[in-house]
């Protein structure tokens, strides 16, 4: 990075450290604090999706839908969130590529698991063999970034499921004395006021999504806690900067960041709290009135 | 070998008692159970204590927080926004490699009935170190749905024990605390769901297994890694939570009547009502 | 299958830098000096150089990923890469669920690695290892108490700050840590364990398995591969 890096050995104190922070795989660890925030980006509102249809298929009327909407949405009560991260990707993957080798590769006879290796054809794979590896991780990403919009879809579905039951009945009732059709009373009255009642719920959520961040790691992705624990280890003269155990510094440092990240998601919540919360009939929107 | 003979085998396998060699090769659906099981005793074992200890440290630092004295507010915030505000898996980091920082020395403790020697090099361990982390993540959470209960404690309530002369200690153990401890009873049941599922943290955390001991999923992932299937194990351990839940769900299910047995039935809180209320 | 089939026979046939397949390289990242992430984020370290002569000789395109030791043969095996070239050592265990090459590595002794000065029972001590290596297996068949980690550099920590009396790892990855410790450390003993290192494939790859088993002899015959493990393990490394 600085040019007085050219020789490593040769320096210490300082300009030493100002080196070891700036070499490529620090370069790969500070990226991946956006990698983090990229989960979080686009995990979220694929998990407040998929809450939603499962709060929905929840309150069906067709039986088989709502056995599953409810099931689905009850399922992070019983089983915690690291369970499914273990094998819903592998899942997913080899789901996925069982599709792809059924369409793709029909004429192919041979068994798809062949004692413990699970073989589909090579245009099936997903990603290719031949792909570069960007596009693995990825794809990689990607499928950790489905696990987590299923398991927080089932979160989001609580929340969002309760939020509907919380809108006031009469209300609803009122809607249909009017001779407002299910679909109407939905988007008109329910919707709208969905938001105030599950924002509690939801910036809880939230919190809940950002404090799992860590356990991104577990399902292979190159996050904050793998480049800490590599970095941090103890590191011979094999390596370019050697140094002792440094990992507590690191995970201090993660430390500090989620404080952060926290901290700052606790106050925009609380704002945005306030703003919705403005002349609805619950005792913040009072509370709202008379302040403004 | 019969399942029977597994169960005996490796029943208590987790806490050092029976075969000391894991099953190698050939591994049977049965031993899956039986070990993943045994492993459950540790889960168990890290629920129901940090809970138990957390329960009365969480009513301290919901009075700290609720309190106007700064020596008592702050440090309770703190503490509450330190273990509230990080990940779990974060902590034990931390936790585990500060504990290892620590000198090895061994403290003599003096508890009148008997004489104890305890060792700093034990908080390296996982029954005690990441215990000690579920225990103040857990009491951080819970002093937060505390405070919040504190907050909404009737004041008509506490007017009438002043009016019958109640004070101080007397005021609290009889009045507010029941009801505090009632208005939050389901957002806690809540909490020791997450609290449970949270212990399945502790085989990523850090803190090393001994002589092949450890959680429920110690064993999932030793099965998961000797059998290459990931579908077998996985699926037992969340079976395993799932009936751990529906017991905890049960069993506060009856604190929450025993909690609300004075009120007329139309105004009991339901357990179900509140359900959707999260950590 | 028949345009698989003729698709192998032409790669066969012209094989060539042109129509090189790409193979996926797996390997962990954090078993210096064998693998590791060095200071610029890629893969280095011994089977690097090795994985890369031997691509070259089998007319390979080579890729490297890293994945975690505990999972490293599941990936392996659902696909996610094509070989392990990660110090594994040839057990038949192993090689029940995958194929492996012909050594790379001869058999070469694990030693056993302890504070200076600090007497250890080897058969009866606490003795820390990576889970999922014959080293674990060996102490938790030994009488002595297995305390597992899930990398190898947190197993060497154990034995600094006391949690264990000693490590049990390969010679070529603890030689160069003892050796850096300034004296902190020593080898307490050793122990043949495993029967050399070699690439792991999967059982239905036999033609990867047969094009590197292939390029290994190569760098046996000519001396090449001598030359490698002098470079990196040293002068008293085991040759062939």
């Amino acid at each position: 990075m600085f040019e007085f890096c050219a020789e490593p050995k040769l320096l210490d104190g300082f300009r030493w450290l100002a080196c070891y922070l700036t070499t490529a795989k620090h370069g790969a660890f500070y990226a991946s604090f956006g990698t983090v925030l990229l989960l979080l980006a686009i995990a979220a509102p694929s998990a407040l999706l998929f809450g939603f249809f499962g709060a929905l298929s929840s309150r069906s009327h067709i039986l088989p839908l709502r056995w599953f909407g409810r099931s689905y949405i009850a399922m992070v009560r019983g089983v915690p969130d690291i369970v499914f991260f273990l094998f819903v990707p592998i899942a997913l993957d080899q789901l996925i590529e069982l599709i792809r080798h059924k369409i793709l590769c029909p004429d192919v006879l041979e068994p798809i698991w062949q004692g413990n290796d699970f073989i589909v054809c090579d245009i099936a794979k997903l990603p290719l063999g031949t792909d570069p590896q960007w596009i693995h991780e990825i794809y990689g990403f990607g499928l950790a970034v489905l696990g987590f919009a299923i398991v927080f879809g089932a979160f989001a579905g609580n929340v969002i499921a309760g939020a509907m039951r919380a809108v006031p009945k009469a209300q609803i009732e009122t809607g249909s004395a009017y001779g407002m059709t299910n679909r109407q009373i939905f988007w008109r009255i329910l919707l709208p006021q969905l938001w105030v009642y599950a924002l509690p719920g939801l910036s809880n959520l939230w919190m809940i999504l950002v404090k799992a961040t860590p356990l991104l790691f577990l399902l292979g992705v190159e996050d904050i806690v793998y480049w800490a624990r590599e970095l941090g280890g103890s590191k011979t003269s094999a390596y370019t900067y050697a140094h002792p155990d440094w990992r507590v510094y690191y995970f201090l440092g993660l430390l500090v960041f989620y404080l952060l990240l926290t901290f700052l998601s606790e106050k925009i919540f609380a704002r945005l709290m306030q703003r919705l919360s403005y002349g609805q009939a619950t005792m913040a929107g009072k509370t709202a009135k008379v302040l403004s | 070998m019969s399942c029977w003979q597994t169960i005996s085998d490796y029943g208590l396998r987790s806490i050092g008692i029976g075969e000391r060699l894991l099953p190698k090769s050939d591994i049977t659906l049965c031993e899956q159970i039986v070990l993943i099981g045994s492993g459950m005793i540790w889960n168990v074992y890290f629920g129901v204590f940090a809970l138990a200890l957390g329960f009365v440290f969480a009513t301290l630092l919901a009075l700290g927080k609720a309190s106007h004295n700064k020596v008592a507010n702050l440090p309770a915030r703190a503490f509450v926004f330190l273990f509230r505000g990080s990940p779990l898996l974060i902590q034990f980091f931390c936790a585990y490699e500060l504990f290892v920082l620590l000198p090895k020395v061994g403290i003599a403790l003096d508890l009148g009935f008997v004489e104890l020697n305890a060792e700093t090099r034990w908080l390296t361990r996982a029954w005690l170190g990441a215990l000690i982390v579920l225990f103040c993540n857990t009491s951080a959470y819970a002093a937060e749905i505390f405070y919040g209960a504190l907050q909404s404690v009737p004041v008509g309530e506490v007017e009438a024990a002043n009016a019958y002369g109640m004070r101080g200690r007397k005021r609290f153990l009889r009045i507010i605390w029941p009801t505090m401890l009632r208005l939050s009873w389901p957002a806690y049941t809540n909490e020791a769901i997450f609290m449970f599922h949270a212990t399945s943290l502790v085989y990523f955390s850090g803190f090393p297994a001994w002589r092949q001991s450890g959680d429920a999923l110690y064993y999932a992932s030793y099965f998961a890694d000797k059998t290459f299937n990931p579908f077998i194990p996985y699926p037992i351990v969340a079976a395993y939570f799932i009936a751990l839940t529906f017991i905890v769900i049960l069993l506060f299910g009856v604190v929450n009547r025993y909690l609300n047995r004075h009120l007329p039935k139309d105004k009991r809180q339901s357990m179900k009502l509140k359900i959707n209320l999260m950590r | 299958m028949k345009k698989l089939l003729i698709t192998a026979v032409m790669t066969a046939v012209m094989a060539g830098p042109a129509l090189a397949d790409t193979i996926r390289m797996g390997t962990e990242g954090a078993y210096p000096p064998y693998n590791f992430i060095d200071d610029n984020g890629e893969v280095a370290g011994f089977e690097r150089d090795l994985g890369d002569e031997l691509c070259k000789r089998a007319g390979l395109d080579c890729v490297w990923v890293t994945n975690d030791w505990d999972s490293i043969i599941p990936n392996l095996v659902s696909g996610n890469y094509d070989t392990i070239i990660a110090g594994m050592s040839i057990t038949a265990e192993r090689d029940e669920v995958i194929d492996f090459t012909q050594d790379y590595i001869p058999p070469s002794p694990s030693f056993y690695a302890a504070l200076s000065g600090a007497s250890v029972d080897m058969n009866g001590g606490v003795i820390a290892a990576q889970t999922g290596t014959i080293h674990a297996d060996h102490i938790a068949a030994s009488g002595a108490t297995l305390l597992e980690f899930a990398t190898p550099d947190e197993t060497i920590a154990a034995v600094r700050n006391g949690e264990a009396d000693a490590v049990l790892a390969d010679g070529e990855f603890l030689a160069p840590i003892v050796a850096e410790s300034n004296g902190e450390m020593e080898i307490a003993g050793q122990i043949a364990l495993g029967g050399g290192v070699g690439m792991g494939v999967r059982e239905s790859d036999g033609a990867l398995k047969d094009k590197m088993n292939k390029a290994i002899a190569s760098m046996k015959s000519d001396g090449s591969l001598n030359k490698l493990i002098i470079q990196y393990f040293g002068d008293d490394a085991g040759t062939y």
